[in-house]
């Protein structure tokens, strides 16, 4: 049978790269004072794994050097070295050529092999110093005791092949508990025989003499066997191997000279000729007790693995994009879960259609009933499916505690990460999307907001400074802070270089918050020399863009000398979203739930009119500019087009601005599936996209920043 | 139908064996663990046990001693795939009661062939 082996492939890189992420981890948790074995144990098993898998897909390369991390690492496992920093160091700069290996492979590119070779020899030398403690004799495998020393049996055989045929006298005595093994002597005569033609002769010298003696699980047989082939004793040897110490085993070759072909005459005093019989005989009685062949039918069995494969593109290096499958890895509960659902709403689809063929009033109750749970399901069903495309937001966060200990051991800083919710589930397209925004926040945080330990020394704080990333849900948003301790943000340093760069005017008055935002603002850069770790100034404007991108917000919240606090809030998910609907002449628009802060119907006095900007209205002291839908939008059959007549929704915009959009009227909230617009037509400016409503009709779904943008030119 | 429970924590070595074996008319169940297979066991009665050594939670060694202690597994094939390297761990299989083993890395082929010696 030939398989095509690429198809295993996907899977393998999949999982080599979590065993590398595993590594990585592990390898980062280890604390030098005390080492913990099971953490050693769990970085070897993924070593090991990937030493397995690639020798088995056909990367020898990848093999031989995994060998390498896998010796060192089994060392450090049993004991026999020390785990040193050094070590870790070059286990986790091993980790990362791996890593490369994997990538450039999967991607079909030729591999660095001066890279791989210059890492392999400091894995090697790593391996070579004095560290090990290694004991040779421990290190060698322990050498099988072989049954019957034959030194010179190749050569003889070699001798005999053209003279004459090649007979080996075979005595084979299992021990009792042969059968208890799963081990089947007949097992072993069939392969024997596949070797050339074989005589097998019973000895049933160890039948206890009674039946009362007999356990049923004992193996008392004993057999002489005779196999002329043209075969090494290695490979008799190969046969008995896996019994070889739970059998009595002499292999010798008999002289070609002396014993002609085929006699059996010289057999023993103990063996009882009338029960030698040809192999094809045990054979034939053998497979009559055994199992029928597996019949072809059963290859149409459909595959009973629910791991559905997926590539993780998490790894920084990886820029370019393979040729990627996008696939996602599921929790089987959750596809459980599903199937379970899927059966229900048949159950209520016969239940339905049975109503309905024989309708009268008197069944409309069971109609109505069946029509409720139909919601109740579908929307269960809806939820299960979205729940599918969520990951733990861990996917993310896991490759933080390499790069915080990479860069504080650049930046000479100490630094503790934690992470807090890591388990907390977040949409996959979500989590591929915030990764990069994410880093940059922790390397400003690093760079920028911990200080040096003298310096935090100096001020009273503890010499180790920590970054804590958390995420946990709130309303329907995942929220995820990048939370330091390091010298928080100045504001009046921010509003001076705001003012030097002409980013605002040296009279303007900006509320904390709006101050804060201003590290966004492109070609902001506070620090006071640039670092190759962040700060030349671009990138915080990115950093936001992104999380707009993805219908999120982010927030700052800082306290001079005692540290800062970044919020990211996002969507739990990009394709669904909760929203209220509204109506402007005979247009719906769909209003993101999330924006809106309260609806109110207006009254004369509330209302200012601001030369030059408008209308606005008087909320909780604050005064809300006024957006009228009807005229951003032109629409003609609006019917209110007095203030005081319609709705005024205030919203939010996402840098802490807010207005009042005038409507008609409000309809009902409800969740509502996004459609693209780019997809299928094109972006415009104050619509973030379509969805479809009940009744079939199109309604956009309004984006609140870009219409406060449009309002404002 | 003869049934075969594989046992890897490595899902591309699973797939593999799963694919080899089904390819070949076997019924095969899949466990990720030591753990996993030894429910999946207790579910239904395996003629034939592949499994890995080093795994988390369980390892193929333990679940090998663990599955010849019940009765139903008392003389079936039981098979650990092993490294070329792990001659210890051979012995130690061996010991707790494992038929035999297959060697890593091996082929489609090489693990056919040592299934059909064990199922005939």
């Amino acid at each position: 049978m030939s398989i095509d082996m690429e198809q295993f492939h996907q899977v393998f890189f999949e999982e080599s790269f979590e065993c590398l992420d595993a590594m990585e981890t592990g390898l980062l948790n280890l604390d030098m004072g005390a080492v913990d074995s099971e953490e050693i144990n769990t970085i070897f098993r993924a070593a090991h794994s990937i030493k397995g898998g690639s020798g088995t897909f056909g990367f020898d390369n990848v093999a031989a050097y995994t060998h390498v991390m896998e010796t060192l690492l089994d060392e450090m496992r049993d004991g026999r070295r020390d785990v040193t920093q050094q070590a870790v160091e070059v286990l986790l700069g091993s980790v990362d050529c791996l890593r490369e290996m994997l990538n450039a492979i999967e991607a079909k590119e030729p591999v660095d092999e001066s890279r791989v070779a210059e890492h392999k020899k400091s894995l090697e030398t790593e391996l070579n110093s004095a560290q090990s403690t290694t004991d040779e004799s421990e290190s060698t495998p322990v050498v099988q005791e072989a049954v019957t020393p034959e030194p010179t049996v190749a050569a003889s055989i070699e001798a005999s092949v053209l003279a004459s045929p090649v007979v080996w006298d075979i005595k084979f005595v299992p021990h009792e508990d042969l059968l208890v093994t799963g081990n089947d002597p007949v097992r072993m005569f069939r392969e024997l025989a596949e070797l050339g033609e074989l005589d097998v002769t019973i000895n049933l010298e160890g039948l206890p003499d009674n039946l009362d003696g007999l356990n049923p699980e004992f193996c008392y047989l004993a057999w002489d066997l005779v196999l002329t082939a043209d075969v090494g004793k290695d490979e008799i040897d190969d046969v008995f191997a896996w019994v070889e110490d739970e059998c009595d085993l002499s292999i010798v070759l008999r002289d070609p000279v002396v014993v002609p072909l085929n006699n059996t005459d010289d057999t023993q005093a103990l063996v009882l000729p009338e029960i030698v019989a040809p192999v094809q005989e045990v054979i034939a009685a053998a497979e009559e007790i055994t199992e029928p062949e597996p019949t072809e039918e059963s290859v149409e069995i459909t595959d009973e693995t629910t791991v559905i494969v997926a590539p993780k593109e998490k790894s920084a290096e990886k820029k370019k994009a393979a040729s990627h499958t996008a696939s996602i890895r599921v929790d089987t509960g959750k596809i459980d879960g599903l199937i379970n659902m899927v059966g229900e709403l048949v159950i209520i689809q016969s239940m339905l259609s049975l109503a309905g063929e024989n309708f009268s009033t008197d069944n409309l109750d069971r109609l109505k009933l069946g029509l409720s749970q139909l919601e109740r399901h579908t929307r269960e069903l809806q939820e299960s499916v979205m729940n599918i495309r969520m990951l733990p937001i861990n996917f993310v966060f896991s490759r933080f505690p390499r790069l915080v200990h990479d860069l504080s051991l650049k930046l000479e800083k100490k630094i503790e990460l934690k992470l807090v919710g890591e388990n907390t589930e977040v949409d996959k397209t979500v989590i591929e999307m915030i990764s990069d925004p994410l880093v940059h926040l922790v390397r400003n945080s690093l760079d920028h907001g911990i200080e040096i330990p003298e310096e935090r020394l100096k001020k009273g704080k503890p010499e180790t400074g920590s970054i804590t990333l958390a995420a946990y849900h709130r309303g329907g948003n995942i929220v995820i802070e990048v939370k330091d301790d390091g010298k928080g943000l100045n504001k009046e340093v921010l509003r001076q270089k705001a003012i030097e760069k002409g980013l605002i005017a040296d009279n303007a008055i900006l509320t904390d918050k709006q101050i804060y935002h201003l590290i966004f603002m492109a070609g902001f850069s506070t620090a006071e020399k640039l670092t190759d770790v962040s700060g030349r100034g671009v990138g915080m404007d990115v950093v936001r863009r992104n999380i707009q991108e993805l219908g999120g917000s982010v927030e700052i919240d800082s306290e001079l000398g005692v540290g800062s606090t970044m919020s990211i809030s996002l969507p739990l998910t990009l394709a669904i979203l909760d929203g209220q609907s509204i109506t402007v002449g005979d247009e719906t628009y769909i209003i993101p739930l999330s924006a809106i802060v309260e609806s109110m119907n207006m009254e004369e006095g509330q209302i200012n009119h601001v030369v030059g900007k408008g209308e606005a209205f008087l909320l909780h002291g604050e005064y809300l500019p006024i957006i009228r839908l009807h005229e951003i939008f032109n629409i003609t059959s609006v019917k209110s087009s007095n203030l005081i007549e319609g709705t005024v929704v205030v919203v939010d915009g996402l840098d802490g601005s807010r207005c009042g959009l005038f409507v008609d009227e409000l309809l009902g909230q409800q969740q509502v599936v996004i459609k693209s617009l780019e997809k299928n037509y094109r972006s415009i400016d104050g619509i973030s996209s379509a969805t479809i409503l009940g009744d079939g009709s199109v309604a956009l779904i309004l984006d609140i920043p870009g219409l406060i943008k449009l309002s404002n030119q | 139908m003869t049934t075969i429970l594989a046992v890897d924590d490595s899902a591309s070595m699973r797939q593999m064996v799963n694919f080899t074996l089904k390819g070949a008319g076997y019924t095969v169940v899949d466990a990720v663990d030591g753990d996993d297979a030894l429910i999946k066991a207790q579910e239904q009665v395996f003629d034939c046990i592949v499994t890995d050594v080093n795994m988390p939670n369980k390892d193929g060694i333990t679940l090998i001693r663990d599955l010849r202690a019940i009765p139903d597994y008392k003389f079936t094939p039981m098979l650990m795939l092993t490294t070329e390297s792990g001659m210890e761990k051979k012995q130690q299989g061996k010991a707790a009661g494992a038929t035999g083993w297959i060697v890593k890395p091996f082929n489609p082929d090489q693990l056919l062939k040592t299934i059909k010696k064990v199922l005939g």
